[in-house]
């Protein structure tokens, strides 16, 4: 298997992992390894818990049992100040943006150099540059997050989260809600970061084709667990029903598109 | 009977968690106050959205409050043939009471509403929990400077505010009604005291805008991030705001001057 390379490979590593939101389990007994300069997608219908996922990575949400690793350090027993320095060495490219609202794109791409970093603003600002040209929003630098179309606020998005080089970015969703050309572009850029920079890059992504494109290694959540995993090529010879079902995007299978809920004919004719 | 005894267990102890977030809260604000120091640009700019702005409303209310004082003063004071204190009259009462209490009311409502929502809707639209990602404290960061801003701006405020009413006393008083004007400047100078009624309104409107500019940054901070939560929070904050004004307003006076 593609994945039983030696720990030190292993960017993070994420061992018997449970989280739950209230009585709902997002995650039972998970464990998965990214591994270092690859890139890694998930995959999994919408609410399986892939943003939690990413949160729990960054050390936002603390699991309820189970370990984090990354880069060698287990994230929920770090010191705060620990954690804050190995988020510099992390990027994340949000599902919803998440610029900042009363910054034009462009200091908001120069934000993260200039909160941690002494480059006087001439660097800064050829480096700001340089990451708005690779997501093609140079032109777009005086713009307020407000003035960006959804997509275009994810791609400035993507330049912040590049904006320190780090070591490893998470990527929430980025094709949803770009155009084929942007699309394609993006599919370009994660993968030229990828090998250029030796970045590893972990995706979050409902496109199969993009991630199937990209990706040296794929997962597949479902129901709190992992049912799937491989190489892109492994995955679309699987046999397992769940995976083939996740990988052609047939609505009828062992995968629910219902949120769990009571039988549809009770709720419809129960009175409240 | 015994629904009623849950619930208010229920919301006592609710309450005693959300002072315990407040307090941590409040703890890590003052302690990211080192980090505002080396950046003054941060201060300037919140200095000049909670202070600056505050401006209009801190002068025209302060210009009526002291006429209608004037008006109303020298109403009383005639009866006692003694118009000459009138001067004395709106200075001490604006000085000690009015200048910090109303400005702070009203520094709740115009800037403190507006923290309560800016924060709120940062924290809905993932604002904060990206800045963490990116490795910058959003208390420090964020919290930090707006906090120190609305603390160091209030007791300008309050100054300005009585000052103002002075000035507005003065010409409802001397312009309008014929008190003598060396009368008037003359026995306020002679009555104000320093000590007792400058200082003691000064560290009255520092504690306000202590306890104003916390309230308001806690509760955007601590919103649910919905539009439902953001509004319901700001809400909070003026009401929160306006009866911890008024109730310190009486221990602070029962400490300065009461022989309670
Ligand atoms: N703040 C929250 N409080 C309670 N439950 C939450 C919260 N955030 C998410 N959840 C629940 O956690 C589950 C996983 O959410 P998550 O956002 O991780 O899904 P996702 O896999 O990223 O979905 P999508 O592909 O639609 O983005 C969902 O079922 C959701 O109901
Ligand atoms: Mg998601």
């Amino acid at each position: 298997m593609a994945n039983s390379a030696s720990p030190e490979d292993n960017i993070v590593s994420i061992s018997n992992l449970s989280f739950s939101r209230g009585p709902r389990k997002i995650f039972d007994a998970v464990s998965l390894e990214i591994q270092r300069g690859k890139v890694t997608a998930i995959m999994g219908p919408s609410g399986t818990g892939k943003t939690t996922l990413l949160k729990l990575i960054g050390g936002q949400l603390a699991p309820d049992r189970g370990q984090i690793h990354v880069d060698g350090q287990n994230v929920h027993r770090l010191k705060t100040r620990e954690l804050y320095e190995l988020r510099k060495r992390m990027g994340m490219l949000f599902q919803s943006g998440a610029l900042l609202t009363d910054m034009s794109v462009y200091d908001n791409v120069a934000f993260p150099m200039r909160e941690h970093t002494h480059l006087p603003e001439s660097m800064i600002r050829t480096l700001v540059l340089m990451k708005l040209h690779a997501v093609g929003l140079r032109g777009a630098r005086h713009l307020m997050p407000n003035e960006l179309s959804g997509g275009m606020a994810r791609r400035v998005a993507l330049a912040r989260a590049i904006a320190l080089d780090p070591l490893m970015i998470m990527y929430d969703e980025p094709f949803t809600g770009q155009d084929p050309i942007s699309k394609g572009a993006l599919v370009h850029l994660i993968k030229s970061l990828n090998t250029t920079l030796g970045l590893t890059s972990i995706i979050v992504s409902h496109d199969v084709q993009e991630t199937a494109a990209i990706a040296d290694y794929i997962y597949v959540l479902s129901g709190g667990k992992i049912i799937g995993q491989g190489t892109p090529q492994e995955l679309q010879q699987s046999d397992s029903e769940w995976v083939q079902q996740f990988m052609h995007g047939d609505a009828d299978g062992p995968v629910h598109f219902h949120y769990s809920a009571p039988d549809y004919l009770d709720d419809l004719l129960a009175s409240k | 009977m015994f629904q009623f005894l849950q619930n208010l267990g229920k919301t006592t102890r609710s309450s005693f968690a959300k002072l315990g977030r407040a307090s941590f809260f409040l703890s890590h604000t003052l302690t990211g106050i080192s980090d505002v120091v080396p950046r003054p640009n941060l201060l300037i700019k919140q200095v000049y959205s909670v202070g600056v702005l505050s401006f209009l409303i801190i002068t025209i209310s302060g210009l009526f409050v002291g006429m209608v004082l004037g008006l109303q003063g020298f109403n009383i004071l005639s009866d006692f043939g003694a118009e000459e204190s009138l001067g004395v009259m709106v200075a001490a009462s604006l000085v000690r009471e009015l200048g910090p209490v109303v400005s702070a009311l009203l520094f709740a409502g115009r800037a403190g509403s507006a923290l309560t929502a800016e924060i709120g809707l940062m924290k809905a639209t993932e604002q904060l929990s990206g800045m963490e990602m990116m490795a910058v404290d959003p208390i420090k960061r964020i919290i930090s400077p707006r906090f120190l801003a609305g603390f160091l701006s209030m007791p300008l405020l309050a100054a300005l505010f009585s000052a103002i009413g002075i000035m507005g006393g003065h010409v409802v008083g001397v312009g309008m009604l014929g008190v003598d004007d060396g009368a008037f400047w003359a026995q306020m100078q002679a009555s104000i005291d320093f000590q007792e009624d400058i200082m003691n309104g000064i560290l009255k409107s520092v504690v306000f805008g202590f306890v104003v500019s916390w309230i308001a940054l806690f509760e955007g901070y601590d919103a649910i991030p919905t539009s439902e939560g953001v509004s319901r929070a700001t809400t909070r904050t003026v009401v929160n705001s306006a009866f911890s004004v008024l109730a310190l307003d009486f221990i602070l006076t029962a400490l300065m001057f009461g022989d309670i």
